[in-house]
């Protein structure tokens, strides 16, 4: 049995600590922050690995292995082009 | 012992999640950003797979290296076309989170003998994953093809009447579904329910974009982008694993944060986006006289603005269309040697997506001290 409260309070803090630093973000960089969260948020790789890995029958690993690749995909051009457009941004 | 290992990198990772997103406060230090990021992602991924129960080596190195192959030519999109390109990736990260939704569900009912791992708590979560999986899958997809201008999806928002009744129909069978699902999980009928609340959701999201236009893309997307990260956190509270909540809790905020501003900018509130009533109203066509203009060279506009102190220029997402930041810039130049101080203002929705214009304009090389 899981500790489903202690889940939810998780959920519930890293929500403010999100609202907290995301206000904090400059102004200039809205398009690459939301590319950055597309990459961060691809997380769920872990999850689509854990079914795509996993011993299950071939259909439920096919259904993991779709969901790996997109988000292997997310986490490759996230992180990518978050970094091609930072590079822009140059003081002089 | 490798339990140990994926709770110190689940840790850790959010850790790097979190000052990624915290160096994102300064052109200055945001690549570092991206630095904390990657190694953030890394270490989740690698605890993950070096735990025991992952055995197909063979699937997991195929399906990452797929990703490779199409993630690296979506990251050199030109500049433009980045708006569509988020909302792809919206979509990728909602179809991810439905097919890990419907594996779980296939595999509960495969297991235990009155279906033990049906608890109301992750029942629930399972139903609100696979149906912001799918709404952000389909609805993401239908932004990038308006966006991307695809033939056959209308550019113009269509309505008709009763259409906020219907999509509302839409989603509320999609809901009555789910809470039956909670509450008879194991009836014999859970397997057709399923997969008619999956379809459901992917019809939804496709009414939920029909009637937007392009210049109410920056809050679609915004909205698209938080609906993204919220389905990772069923996910985690499905699959019992934190970090998945941290860093979907991260998405989720900062794409509530980004709709709040674009709503603000636009003199809309909240709710009215939240309750899909966006999009509505955009009867109001200004037929004005047709103006003259003049064409004028960029030397010939430098010399006309020469005698003034400060100027302000006001891009829109025409420079976009017409790629004119570049000749934007040449005009900087001309400016800036005649020592007239150049200032650009942008309005948080000018272009396509949150914060646009300052990219393109940081393309055209424009130092971002004189975006304002």
């Amino acid at each position: 049995m899981t500790d489903y409260w202690s889940m939810v309070f998780v959920f519930v803090l890293a929500t403010f600590i999100g609202l907290g630093v995301i206000r904090r973000v400059s102004r200039l960089l809205y398009t690459p922050l939301m590319s950055l969260t597309n990459a961060i948020s691809a997380i769920a790789v872990v999850g689509s690995l854990a079914v795509a890995g996993a011993d299950h029958p071939t259909s439920i690993r096919i259904l993991g292995a779709v969901a790996l690749f997109a988000s292997m995909t997310n986490i490759v051009s996230g992180f990518l082009i978050t970094y091609r457009m930072l590079r822009m941004f140059k003081k002089q | 012992m490798t339990q140990a290992i994926a709770q110190v990198a689940a840790i850790a990772a959010t850790a790097l999640f979190i000052f990624a997103l915290y160096w994102m406060n300064d052109p200055k230090t945001a690549r570092r950003g991206v630095y904390a990021g990657v190694l953030g992602m890394a270490v989740a991924v690698l605890a993950t797979w070096v735990q025991p129960q992952i055995v197909h080596h063979g699937w997991i190195l195929a399906a990452i290296a797929a990703g490779f192959v199409v993630g690296v030519p979506l990251s050199r999109v030109p500049l433009t076309a980045v708006p569509q390109r988020t909302a792809l990736s919206h979509a990728f990260g909602g179809l991810a989170a439905g097919l890990v939704g419907a594996a779980e569900f296939s595999l509960w009912l495969r297991e235990g003998p009155g279906g033990a791992q049906f608890t109301t708590f992750r029942t629930s979560a399972l139903v609100v994953e696979v149906i912001l999986g799918f709404l952000t899958f389909t609805g993401s997809l239908m932004a990038a093809g308006k966006l991307q201008e695809v033939r056959w999806i209308p550019q113009r928002p269509v309505t008709y009447p009763g259409q906020n009744f219907v999509n509302l129909g839409v989603l509320g069978a999609a809901l009555v579904l789910g809470v039956l699902l909670v509450l008879h999980p194991t009836a014999p009928a859970a397997r057709t329910v399923f997969p008619v609340i999956m379809g459901l959701a992917t019809l939804f999201g496709v009414l939920l974009i029909i009637p937007i236009g392009g210049a109410d893309m920056p809050t679609v997307i915004s909205i698209l982008n938080a609906y993204a990260g919220l389905s990772a956190v069923a996910m985690g509270f499905v699959l019992d694993n934190k970090l998945l909540v941290t860093a979907g809790a991260l998405d989720g905020s900062s794409g509530l944060i980004l709709s709040i501003i674009m709503c603000r900018a636009m003199n809309r509130s909240f709710a009215n986006v939240l309750f899909g009533a966006f999009g509505t109203v955009q009867k109001v066509k200004v037929i004005g006289e047709q103006k003259e203009w003049k064409q004028e060279s960029i030397e010939g506009a430098a010399q006309l603005l020469e005698q003034a102190r400060l100027v302000v220029i006001i891009p829109g997402y025409g420079m976009a269309v017409a790629q004119a930041q570049h000749k934007v810039r040449e005009l900087y130049d001309q400016l800036t040697k005649r020592g007239v101080t150049v200032q650009f203002a942008i309005h948080p929705v000018a272009g396509r997506m949150p914060g646009h214009m300052n990219v393109l304009l940081a393309e055209a090389n424009i130092p971002y001290t004189a975006l304002v």
